[in-house]
C-alpha cells in the first residue's frame, strides 16, 4: 500500500464515544433495473442491481432525514435539547443555499442551542459528519451530535448511473460510550485528489470518468482505508463479525470485501445495494443500521465509506448490551426495505420531477 | 408568499405540537390556549404521538394552485389517538387500500413548492402505519 501512515492517521477522541441511537429511512417506491434497461437498451445486457429505491413526489433529503432522525431519537430516548449539532451529509440538498439541517433540527426539537450545517463530500459526507461528531462529543464540547447521510440521487437518463442512483439513508446519534449501543474504537480517513465523479454547481446530473471509477478511485481508497484501520487497531478481517462498504452497485463492495479477506457472511446483512440501489451519502451508514438490527453484544463491525473526489472513512465499532434494549423501539431497516411498491419508468420520470436532459 | 407566517407555524406544522389542559388533561390541536372542554387556560405544550385513524377522506383531482403537481391526492380527517381531529393530506397510500378506520401515522413531507425559486414548505401528512418487519 502506498503512502498511508496509520501511526499518524488514527482518529480517536480523548473521551470514548459511540452510537447512542440510529435510524434508517428508505422511501417505498422501487424501480426495477429491468425497467431502465428496457427503456434504453431493449433489455439487452446485464443490470448492476435488482432494483433501486425512489423517493415520492413529496419527499426529499429533508423529509427523509427527519424520519431517520426521529427513529434515532426513538431508540436513544434522550432530550433533543441536549443535541449540539445536527449535520447532514448529502449531494442532493433541496436548497443550494439554506441548510437542510436547520429544518431537520427544528422538526426534531433540537433548536435553538445547536450547530446545524450541511456537509458535502460526494458519498462520504455523512461519515465525515460522524467523525466531526466524534470530535465535538469526544472533546466534551457536546454531549450528543446527530450525523445523517441521506440522498435522493440523480442519474442522467440512459446513463449507467440511472440503474443505481437511489434514495435513502440513515442517521446516527453520537454520544458518550457509556450510553452507546456501539462504541467507536477508532476511525481513519484516506483522501486524495482523484477526479472520478463530479457535478458542477448548476448541473442537474453528475459526470463521471467512466472506467476511472473502479481501480484508482473506489477500490484504492476503500481497501487502503480498511487496511490502515485494521493495522492501526491491530486487527485482521477475522476479528470482525460484520463489515460494510460503500455500495455504488452490488459488485464493488463484494469484490472489496473479498480482497480484504471478508466472507460473504460477514457482509451479508449490510449489503443492501441489490435491493435499494446506491443511496450515495446514505449507503454505508444505512448498511451499518441493518447490521445493528441483527448484531449481538460484543460483535465487532468494520465500516468503510467512499466518496468520489476521493476519500474513504473507516470506523471500527464494538456492539454493547444496550443495543438489545433499544433496537425494537423504532422500525428496523428491513421494515423500510420490505415496504415496497414497484413503479414503471413513466411513474419514475414523474417522481423525479420530469426529465431534464441538460 | 408571506415567509414570516410560515416561520411562526413551524413548531406545530413540523412536529404536531399542540397543548394540554392543566385542569382536565384534554389535548388540543391546533393550539388555541383555552381548553375546549372546560374553558380553563391550556398553555402547556404537548407533542402528539402522531398516531390516529382515518375518520373520513376525499380524493382531490382538481388541485388548487401550488398543489397541482401532487394531484390526485387524498385529504383526510384524521382522529388522533389523543382525541383531536386534524385535516391533512395522506401520502404513501394506494387508493385501493384506503378505508375509514385505517391506522395512520404522522410524517413530515413537502406540502408545496413556491415555484422553482421560492420556498419549499414542509409539514405533516399521514401515511398508513408501518408494518414492522
Ligand atoms: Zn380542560
Amino acid at each position: 500500500m502506498d503512502g498511508y501512515r496509520p501511526e499518524d492517521g488514527l482518529m480517536k477522541p480523548d473521551k470514548e464515544v459511540g452510537i447512542v441511537g440510529y435510524g434508517a429511512y428508505v422511501p417505498r417506491y422501487r424501480l426495477p433495473a429491468t425497467a431502465v434497461s428496457q427503456m434504453w437498451t431493449d433489455g439487452e445486457g446485464g443490470t448492476p442491481i435488482k432494483e433501486k429505491a425512489v423517493n415520492g413526489l413529496d419527499e426529499d433529503v429533508i423529509t427523509m432525514s427527519v424520519e431517520a432522525a426521529r427513529n434515532t431519537l426513538l431508540r436513544a430516548q434522550i432530550n433533543p435539547q441536549h443535541i449540539r449539532a445536527v449535520w447532514i451529509g448529502s449531494e442532493s440538498h433541496p436548497y443550494a443555499v439554506k441548510p437542510s439541517s436547520t429544518i431537520v433540527a427544528e422538526a426534531i426539537g433540537a433548536v435553538p442551542n445547536t450547530l446545524g450545517a450541511d456537509w458535502e463530500f460526494a458519498c462520504k459526507a455523512g461519515t465525515e459528519a460522524m467523525q466531526a461528531a466524534m470530535g465535538v462529543v469526544g472533546s466534551g464540547m457536546a454531549r450528543y451530535a446527530m450525523s445523517i447521510g441521506m440522498d435522493t440521487a440523480q442519474g442522467r437518463p440512459g446513463d449507467a448511473l440511472e440503474y443505481t442512483a437511489a434514495a435513502g439513508g440513515a442517521a446516527v446519534l453520537i454520544g458518550p460510550a457509556a450510553e452507546s449501543v456501539a462504541i467507536i474504537n477508532g476511525s481513519y480517513s484516506y483522501v486524495t485528489d482523484t477526479p472520478d465523479f463530479w457535478r458542477r454547481a448548476h448541473a442537474t446530473y453528475p459526470s463521471h470518468g467512466d472506467r476511472f471509477t473502479g481501480e484508482p478511485a473506489y477500490f484504492k481508497h476503500v481497501t487502503t482505508a480498511a487496511r490502515a484501520m485494521m493495522e492501526a487497531m491491530g486487527t485482521t478481517s477475522a476479528d470482525y463479525d460484520w463489515a460494510v462498504f460503500h455500495q455504488p452497485n452490488a459488485k464493488f463492495p463484494q469484490r472489496a470485501a473479498q480482497e480484504l479477506g471478508f466472507s460473504a457472511e460477514q457482509i451479508a446483512p449490510g449489503l443492501l445495494s441489490p435491493r435499494i440501489g446506491n443511496t450515495y451519502s446514505g449507503s454505508s451508514i444505512i448498511g451499518l443500521t441493518a447490521i445493528l438490527d441483527v448484531a449481538q453484544p460484543g460483535d465487532r463491525i468494520l465500516m468503510v465509506s467512499y466518496g468520489s473526489g476521493s476519500g474513504s472513512d473507516a470506523f471500527d465499532l464494538t456492539v454493547t448490551e444496550r443495543l438489545l434494549e433499544v433496537r425494537d423501539r423504532a422500525p428496523s431497516t428491513e421494515t423500510y426495505i420490505a415496504r415496497r411498491t414497484e413503479i414503471d419508468y413513466a411513474t419514475y420520470t414523474r417522481f423525479r420531477e420530469k426529465i431534464k436532459m441538460n | 408568499m408571506e415567509v414570516s407566517r410560515h416561520w411562526r407555524l413551524n413548531e406545530q406544522r413540523y412536529a404536531l405540537i399542540g397543548e394540554t389542559c392543566d385542569s382536565c388533561g384534554t389535548k388540543l390541536f391546533p393550539p388555541r390556549d383555552v381548553c375546549l372542554e372546560c374553558e380553563a387556560p391550556a398553555k402547556e405544550l404537548y407533542t402528539f404521538t402522531g398516531v390516529g385513524e382515518i375518520y373520513s377522506y376525499t380524493t382531490v383531482y382538481e388541485a388548487p394552485a401550488g398543489f397541482a403537481e401532487y394531484a390526485p391526492y387524498t385529504v383526510a380527517l384524521v382522529k388522533l389517538e389523543e382525541g383531536p381531529v386534524v385535516t391533512a393530506q395522506l401520502t404513501d397510500v394506494a387508493k385501493a387500500d384506503l378505508h375509514i378506520g385505517m391506522k395512520v401515522e404522522m410524517v413530515t413531507r413537502k406540502l408545496r413548492t413556491d415555484g422553482s425559486e421560492g420556498m419549499i414548505i414542509y409539514g405533516y401528512k399521514f401515511r398508513p402505519q408501518l408494518e414492522m418487519a
